[in-house]
């Protein structure tokens, strides 16, 4: 190997460092956002693996289900959507039977289990709450939901949408959470109801849910169109 | 008397893998710090934005309200497969090849301690292509923080379907705190590595062409290899 190409080489390994140490990075070139976007849809066909449809989340004790549950939206919580529960209706579109639009009450009128699980967000924090709700999968099979479908979709009164796939909607910790620390849900954080998945990050938990779909096509979600990955489960 | 010349030799394969561990471990730290600061475990550290990575944060927070952090994860979690594979070759290769017991062994508390005290007191020779004892206890120590870094970013990629591993590392949170700690050590060896590399510059040179050669100094010392 000739002295030149050595430098070259030296070079150009030391300017490569230097890049990435400097914060110049690479990260908003079109191209690097695609390989990015491939390794992450490579990581949704990783988690899809992994994740096992008997396996419960962790439950904890109720005492150590926090009272002052954290508030989290990119808005801030006096700018959280009040809705009337005279006018709220419940929208259910795409692949299934049963679409009649639901109330609040007929909602609350489900039959219900409570669960004591962490809530993690993608940030890092996690938070252990007691929720309480009706199985997601009860709702589906209630209304007559194609459950071989691929995905189930949500609609949200804050402009937020979200999308998980059909085993997680029908894993049995996936709850249509009305209740937070035995309370009806707090317009803060969803009311009337949150979809709550001990199994999937914290973004992936919608708060109040206006419509449920389901569907064959991915759907898409408030943070993932922004460059969180899809899948997100824990 | 002729002199001897001391050779030091690095085959492609762990060339190759060196340096896509090198710069996996790079990007792994650049993009952990921008999440970190998303959610500092310490309220007193956030890292600089320039020593991050995960593009403009200001543009990225302007655009769609995401300081980057959504780029820093996905350079996290594909640099995370980059590294874990290079680092599982080069573990069966180290050890099927004999480089790690060739050259990281034997080493002893009492070599280590020696080699110490003699590096601080400069009186430490290198040899070109043999590594003293503080050399082969920081690769061991470099190996295993690697090892405890995949282990722990699985318990906090995955609390939920690898349950009961978080407990390893006391918790959720616990392995948060394990994988910053373990990140300080790899940094703390980076910084010695790169310094003590850009003293004998040879050394980078066998690593990146695969052989460098130098005169044994003539200057006796007490330390024998």
């Amino acid at each position: 190997m000739t002295f030149v190409r050595r430098r070259a080489l030296r070079g150009g390994l030391s300017l490569g460092a230097l890049t990435l140490l400097t914060g110049c990075d690479l990260s908003d070139h079109d191209a690097v956002q695609r390989v990015l976007a491939r390794f992450s849809e490579w990581n949704d066909k990783v988690q899809a693996a992994l994740f096992s449809r008997q396996r419960l989340a962790p439950t904890f004790p109720e005492a150590r289900a926090v009272k002052d549950f954290r508030y989290n939206a990119w808005y801030g919580p006096e700018k959280a959507p009040r809705l009337n529960p005279a006018d709220y209706r419940l929208q259910l579109a795409g692949r299934i039977d049963n679409k009649r639009p639901w109330t609040v009450d007929e909602l609350y009128a489900l039959p219900q289990v409570s669960q004591v699980t962490r809530h993690v967000c993608v940030e890092g924090w996690s938070m252990i709450g007691k929720w309480s709700g009706t199985p997601l999968r009860t709702f589906l099979e209630r209304i007559g939901a194609d459950t071989t479908a691929r995905y189930v979709g949500f609609e949200c009164a804050d402009g937020y949408y979200e999308g998980i796939d059909m085993p997680t909607a029908l894993h049995p910790q996936t709850l249509m959470a009305f209740r937070l620390s035995d309370e009806i849900l707090p317009t803060k954080y969803g009311y009337p109801f949150k979809i709550r998945i001990p199994t999937k990050l914290g973004f992936k938990n919608p708060k109040f849910v206006t419509a449920i779909y389901v569907t064959d096509k991915q759907p898409r979600g408030y943070w993932t169109d922004r460059g969180y990955n899809w899948f997100s489960g824990i | 008397m002729t002199p001897i010349r001391d050779e030091q030799l690095h085959p492609l394969s762990r060339r190759i893998l060196h340096w896509v561990m090198a710069l996996s471990i790079l990007i792994m730290i650049g993009s952990g710090w921008r999440i970190y600061n998303a959610s500092p475990i310490f309220g007193f550290l956030r890292f600089p934005e320039w020593a991050t990575l995960g593009g403009d944060g200001e543009a990225s927070l302007a655009r769609h309200g995401d300081p980057g952090v959504a780029t820093a994860i996905a350079w996290h979690f594909a640099a995370m497969w980059t590294l874990a594979i290079a680092y599982i070759l080069f573990l069966i290769w180290g050890i099927a090849t004999g480089h790690f017991r060739r050259d990281f062994l034997p080493v002893g508390p009492t070599a280590v301690v020696r080699d110490m005290i003699a590096a601080l007191r400069l009186r430490l020779e290198h040899r070109l292509g043999q590594y003293n004892a503080v050399q082969k206890a920081a690769y061991w120590g470099a190996l295993a923080a690697v090892a405890v870094m995949i282990l722990s970013g699985i318990a906090i990629w995955k609390p939920v379907q690898t349950y009961p591993l978080e407990l390893l590392f006391g918790g959720f949170q616990g392995a948060r705190v394990v994988h910053f700690l373990v990140m300080a050590g790899i940094v703390f060896f980076l910084v010695v590595h790169v310094t003590l590399t850009l003293l004998v510059p040879r050394t980078l040179l066998a690593m990146v062409v695969g052989r460098a050669t130098e005169l044994r100094h003539t200057v006796t010392s007490e330390h024998a290899p």
